[in-house]
C-alpha cells in the first residue's frame, strides 16, 4: 500500500515551505518531498535576502503583487517566527543626471504597485544617509518599507511551524515521475511510492522538468547565476541601507547592503548557467561584482572578503510567477519561476496558493494551529545576567565552540537535536551561524562535526559538508586504524 | 574577580609571559585565560620536530615544547582557566565566559594580550569554482591527523607554501596519501627553506612557484583542481591551464593575527603586520596593555615567540609595580627599502634593559645584500647576507649605548649588490 496524503508538495526552499505553514492551519495530511539532504539548500540559501519595498515589477504582476503583499505579512511574520529582520529602507541610486527620469519612473511604478511613504533624496540627502556613496550621486529613490532578513531563518522556521503543526518532511527523496490516477497522483522517488489529491510544485531550478511530468503546456527555465562578495563583520556600517543601482532590462543591478548579522553584501551578478545545481563562483563574476559596486559607492573595503558565493534564479521564459492550477493537469498546482523577489514574496505566495488548494479539497480550518515557533536560543543576543543564567541551568552555553561568531556547544547541540534538524555541516551553519564567520570554519568544523557525530549517533567519518557523497574525511590514519 | 596581569590566551607566547611576569616580580597574582582545553596553543597539534632549537639546544615536538614551560607554571604564582573565552578587553578589565562561571569580569593592573592567529579562508582567497567536501586550511588538516586521527583527503593539492603546508605534504605523505603538488602564487615560496627541504624535496613533492589553483571542480567532494602558471602581475597565463584530478585541496596562504579583542579596544594596528604597534617593552598604544607572539606579528619560529613574549611579561610586571607614568621620548624605528615591517615600531630608551632587538622581514626575495641600520642617519649596522626572503624573519640587534644619543630616528633598510 503505497503512503496516502491529501497534498504532496515538491520542494522545501522557501516557497514550498511558506505553503506548507499556511496548509498546517488546515485539516488535511501535507508531506513535502525535497531531493537535498537539508530545508534551504536550493535558491532560497544564496540569495540577496532583501524583502524589496515593490516598486520594481510591472503593476498588475503577480511579481509586484505578491512583493507587496509579502513585504506587508513581513514583520508580523517575522515577529511570530523569531526570524532576525530589519527594515532599514533603500536606496536606488542615479549617478548620471541624464537618468534621472528613470529613478522618477520607479517612484511612480511604485505608486502604482502601492508602495508606501517613498521619497526622491537630492544628492546632499543621500550622502548624508550615506557618506561612502559614490561622489557622481544625483538623487536616489528611498523606500522605508525595503529591508534585509536571514534567508536561511525565514526558510528554516516557516518549515519547523509547519512541521509542529503536523507537516511532514522527506528529505534526500527527489521526485523522479508523477503519474495521475483516478484519486489525483502517484508520485515516484526512486523505490517510494506517495499517493495523494494534489500536487504542489515549489521545485526551483527544476519546477519546469516537474511541470512538464504532467502538462502539454511545456514550461522552460533558464538558470541565472548572481555571484556575491562578503565581507567581515568588521565593515559594519559601511553602508546603513540597501544601495541598488538604477535597474536595466537585465534585473536590479548590483547592489550594496549590509546583512541582518552586520557583515556587508556585494552583488548579485547575472549570468546564465549551464548547470541547475552547480553554481560555480568565477573570477569573471567576482570581477564584475566589483566594477558594479564601485560605480555606487566609494572605497569598499575589499581586503576584509571572507567569502564568495552564488545563487541561481529560476528564471522561466515568460518572467513572471506562474502560482496557477495547471489547465491540462487539474490538481495540480505550479509555482514556477519564483526567481526575485520571491524571498520577499513567500508569505503572500503561501497564503495565495493555500487559499487556491484550500478551495480545491474545501478544507476546514483545524480547532488548534501553532503560528509561532522560537529560533534557536543565542546567548550572545542575551543580556550578561541572562546568559550566565542560562550556562548555569545549562553549561554547554558556556562552551564556545565557533569563536568568530561566538556560537556554543549549547546552540549546535539544538541545531542538531531540534525537529527537522541539522545533519551536516552546513546544515548547522545555516541554523547556528558556526564557520559562517571570518574563519570560515577552519577551527570549528573539526568540533562541530564531534558534536554532529556524538548527537545523531553516527561514526566521525560519515559526516557530510551537505549530504550525499560531501564526506569531510576519508578515514583514520594509520595509527588508529 | 581580581588579578595583577590578565594574559589572554595560553599558547607558548602566553606561557613566557606569565612566567616571565611572575619570576620578575613574585608578589604579582598572574592569570591566564584560554579558550582551549589545555594550554600550548597551536603547539599541541605540531607533532613534529624542530621546535627549541634556539632555547633548548635540542629538537623537540610541539607538545614537548608547550610542556617545558607549562612544568615551570607550578611553584609560581600564576593560575589559569582553561574553556574560557575572553570576549572583552579594556584597560584595567577583561570580560569572558565559562560554562562555570558564566560571564565574568576580571579587574587587573595590565594585559598581556597572546592570542595568536589564525589561517586565511578560502573565501579571502577568491578562489572561484564550486564549494564541495574537500578543501581545509592546512592547519585544520593537521588538527584532524595529528589530533583526531582522522585522514581529510587521498589525493591532494596544496595551494600555498606557507610552513604548515610544507609541513601538511609530509605528514600527509606519510599517512599514505598521494600529495600531487604544492602550488605556489609568488615566484619564491613563503616558508623556510629547511622545511622545503625536509617536507617537499625529501618526498619528490613538486613545488610549482608562480602557479595558482582557478578552479575546483566537484559537486559534493573535490572532484578536481585547475591550476595555471601566473605572470609578474599575478595573473593567470592563457594555455598554462593544467588540471589534476584529486580529492582534497589544502590552503596554506598565510596568517592573519587574531586582534579582534584589539581592534575592538582601540589599540593601535600596524597595517604591515596586521598587529598592534609596539614599543621596546612590547606595549601597545594603551598604556599597560602589551602584546606578543604571533597576535602581534607571525613568526615561523617558536623560539623567537618565547623570547620576545618573556620580554612582554617582564615589562608587564614593572608597569604594575611602577607608579609613574612612562615618559622619556620616543625614537621611531623607520622601514627603508625592501624592508616590510619591523617590531617593535618605536623605542623609548629608558624601557631597555640592555640591547634592542629589531625583527623585520623583507618585502621580496634579495640576493648579495646588505642590511643596512641608520641611527639619525649614521650608519650603524652593514651586514652582508647572501639571501633574504619574506618567508623567514631576520633581526638586528643595536646596543643601548648607540641609542642614547639619538634625537631623530632609527631606519633599517636593505641595500642590493
Ligand atoms: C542571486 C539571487 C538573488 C536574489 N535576491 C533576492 C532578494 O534579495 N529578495 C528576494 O525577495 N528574492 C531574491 N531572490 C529570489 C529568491 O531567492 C527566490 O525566489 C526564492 O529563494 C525561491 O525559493 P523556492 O523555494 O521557490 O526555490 P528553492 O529555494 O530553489 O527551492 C526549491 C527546492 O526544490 C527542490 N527540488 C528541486 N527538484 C526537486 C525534485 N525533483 N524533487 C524534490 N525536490 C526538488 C530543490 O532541491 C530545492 O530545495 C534572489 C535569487 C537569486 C538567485
Ligand atoms: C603548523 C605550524 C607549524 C609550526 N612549526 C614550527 C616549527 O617547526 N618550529 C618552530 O619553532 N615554530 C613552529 N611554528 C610556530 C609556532 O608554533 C608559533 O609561532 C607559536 O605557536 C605562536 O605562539 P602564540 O602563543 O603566539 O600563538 P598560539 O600558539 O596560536 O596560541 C594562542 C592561544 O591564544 C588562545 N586565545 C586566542 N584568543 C583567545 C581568547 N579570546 N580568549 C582566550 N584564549 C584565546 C588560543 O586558543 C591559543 O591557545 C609552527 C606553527 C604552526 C601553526
Amino acid at each position: 500500500m503505497n503512503e496516502q496524503y491529501d497534498i504532496i508538495i515538491i520542494g522545501a526552499g522557501v516557497t514550498g515551505s511558506a505553503i506548507a505553514r499556511e496548509l498546517s492551519c488546515f485539516d488535511c495530511k501535507v508531506l513535502v518531498l525535497e531531493k537535498d539532504e537539508d530545508l534551504c539548500c536550493g535558491t532560497s540559501k544564496a540569495n540577496s535576502g532583501i524583502v524589496h519595498a515593490g516598486y520594481d515589477a510591472k503593476p498588475g504582476t503577480f511579481k509586484a503583487r505578491m512583493n507587496l503583499r509579502g513585504n506587508q505579512m513581513m514583520p508580523s511574520l517575522c515577529e511570530e517566527l523569531d526570524i532576525p529582520f530589519k527594515q532599514i529602507g533603500s536606496l536606488v541610486v542615479c549617478t548620471d543626471e541624464s537618468q534621472r527620469s528613470g529613478i522618477t519612473e520607479l517612484f511612480e511604478r511604485g505608486i502604482s504597485n502601492g508602495v508606501p511613504d517613498m521619497k526622491i533624496l537630492e544628492a546632499d540627502e543621500v550622502r548624508e544617509l550615506e557618506p561612502n556613496i559614490s561622489d557622481d550621486v544625483v538623487c536616489a529613490l528611498y523606500a522605508p518599507t525595503a529591508g534585509i532578513i536571514c534567508p536561511f531563518r525565514l526558510n528554516i522556521a516557516l518549515a519547523e511551524c509547519a512541521n509542529q503543526n503536523g507537516v511532514e518532511f522527506r528529505f534526500d527523496c527527489p521526485v523522479t515521475s508523477i503519474e495521475s490516477s483516478a484519486s489525483g497522483f502517484i508520485v515516484h522517488s526512486y523505490d517510494s511510492v506517495f499517493e495523494c489529491s494534489v500536487v504542489v510544485n515549489c521545485a526551483g531550478c527544476h519546477a519546469d522538468e516537474i511541470h512538464n511530468m504532467v502538462s502539454g503546456n511545456k514550461l522552460h527555465i533558464t538558470p541565472r547565476r548572481g555571484d556575491y562578495i562578503l565581507l567581515d563583520r568588521s565593515c559594519e556600517g559601511f553602508v546603513n541601507h540597501v544601495i541598488f543601482p538604477q535597474p536595466t532590462k537585465l534585473g536590479k543591478g548590483i547592489l550594496v547592503t549590509p546583512t541582518v548579522h552586520g557583515n556587508i553584501l556585494a552583488g548579485p551578478t547575472a549570468i546564465d548557467n549551464d548547470s541547475r545545481d552547480e553554481a560555480p563562483l568565477t573570477s569573471e563574476g567576482i570581477a564584475k561584482v566589483l566594477e558594479g559596486t564601485a560605480k555606487n559607492v566609494k572605497g569598499l573595503p575589499v581586503k576584509q572578503v571572507i567569502t564568495g558565493f552564488s545563487g541561481l534564479r529560476a528564471h522561466e521564459d515568460g518572467g513572471e510567477f506562474i502560482l496557477e492550477e495547471v489547465s491540462d493537469c487539474p490538481g495540480f498546482f505550479d509555482c514556477v519561476g519564483i526567481e526575485s523577489p520571491g524571498l520577499t514574496a513567500c508569505p503572500a505566495i503561501g497564503e495565495y496558493m493555500a487559499r487556491l488548494i484550500a478551495d480545491k479539497l474545501s478544507l476546514s480550518l483545524k480547532a488548534f494551529w501553532n503560528s509561532e515557533c522560537k529560533d534557536i536560543v543565542k546567548p550572545f543576543e542575551l543580556s550578561d545576567e541572562e546568559r550566565s543564567a542560562l550556562i548555569s541551568s545549562h553549561p554547554e552555553y558556556g562552551k564556545i565552540i565557533c569563536r568568530c561568531e561566538t556560537i556554543t556547544e549549547g546552540e549546535i547541540i539544538d541545531a542538531v537535536k531540534r525537529p527537522l534538524g541539522a545533519r551536516s555541516l552546513d546544515g548547522v551553519k545555516r541554523r547556528t551561524r558556526a564557520g559562517m564567520g571570518r574563519c570560515q570554519g577552519g577551527f570549528c568544523s573539526p568540533r562541530v562535526m564531534e558534536i554532529i557525530s556524538r548527537e545523531l549517533g553516527v561514526p566521525l567519518d560519515t559526516v557530510t559538508k551537505n549530504g550525499g557523497s560531501s564526506k569531510i574525511l576519508t578515514g583514520r590514519t594509520k595509527d588508529e586504524s | 574577580m581580581r588579578a595583577d596581569i590578565v594574559i589572554v590566551g595560553g599558547g607558548p607566547a602566553g606561557l613566557a609571559a606569565a612566567i616571565a611576569a611572575a619570576k620578575e616580580n613574585r608578589n604579582l597574582d598572574v592569570l591566564i585565560l584560554e579558550r582551549d582545553s589545555e594550554l600550548g596553543g597551536i603547539l599541541n597539534q605540531c607533532i613534529h620536530n624542530g621546535f627549541g632549537l634556539h632555547t633548548f639546544n635540542e629538537e623537540l615536538t610541539g607538545p614537548e615544547y608547550a610542556d617545558r614551560f607549562e612544568q615551570q607554571l607550578d611553584g609560581l604564582n600564576i593560575r589559569y582557566m582553561l574553556n574560557t573565552m575572553v570576549l572583552n578587553v579594556a584597560s584595567g578589565s577583561v570580560t569572558a565566559v565559562n560554562s562555570s562561571e558564566g560571564v565574568f569580569n576580571v579587574e587587573c593592573s595590565a594585559i598581556v594580550l597572546c592570542m595568536g592567529c589564525r589561517e586565511r579562508p578560502r573565501g579571502a582567497l577568491n578562489i572561484p569554482g564550486l564549494r564541495p567536501a574537500g578543501v581545509f586550511t592546512a592547519g585544520t588538516a593537521q588538527r584532524l591527523v595529528n589530533i583526531e586521527g582522522y585522514m581529510p583527503g587521498k589525493e591532494v593539492v596544496i595551494l600555498g607554501s606557507g610552513d604548515i603546508g610544507l609541513i601538511m605534504a609530509r605528514r600527509m605523505t606519510l599517512e599514505g596519501a598521494k600529495v600531487k603538488a604544492v602550488c605556489e602564487l609568488m615566484p619564491y615560496s613563503g616558508g623556510l627553506k629547511r622545511n622545503i627541504v625536509q617536507c617537499l624535496d625529501d618526498f619528490d613533492i613538486p613545488l610549482l612557484l608562480s602557479h595558482t589553483v582557478i578552479d575546483i571542480k566537484g559537486k559534493e567532494r573535490v572532484t578536481s583542481v585547475v591550476i595555471a602558471e601566473v605572470d609578474e602581475s599575478l595573473k593567470p597565463i592563457p594555455g598554462s591551464e593544467q588540471e589534476i584530478p584529486c580529492d582534497t585541496l589544502l590552503l596554506s596562504c598565510g596568517l592573519i593575527p587574531e586582534n579582534e579583542l584589539s581592534r575592538a579596544c582601540d589599540v593601535k594596528i600596524n597595517p604591515a603586520t596586521n598587529g598592534p604597534v609596539v614599543n621596546e617593552s612590547f606595549e601597545t598604544s594603551i598604556p599597560g596593555i602589551f602584546a606578543c607572539g604571533n597576535v602581534l606579528h607571525v613568526h615561523d619560529l617558536v623560539d623567537y615567540v618565547s623570547e620576545e613574549s618573556a620580554r612582554a611579561g617582564r615589562s608587564a610586571a614593572r608597569y604594575v609595580a611602577s607608579s609613574k607614568p612612562n615618559s622619556g621620548s620616543e625614537i621611531q624605528i623607520k622601514t627603508g627599502n625592501g624592508v616590510r615591517y619591523t617590531v617593535p615600531s618605536f623605542v623609548r630608551v629608558e624601557g631597555l634593559d640592555s640591547d634592542l632587538t629589531i625583527r623585520f622581514r623583507s618585502g621580496n626575495v634579495y640576493k648579495n645584500l646588505y642590511i643596512d641600520v641608520l641611527i639619525d642617519g649614521n650608519q650603524k649596522i652593514h651586514r652582508r647576507k647572501q639571501i633574504i626572503t619574506p618567508g623567514e624573519m631576520e633581526q638586528v640587534i643595536l646596543k643601548k649605548d648607540d641609542l642614547s644619543d639619538c634625537t631623530g630616528e632609527i631606519l633599517v633598510q636593505i641595500t642590493e649588490g
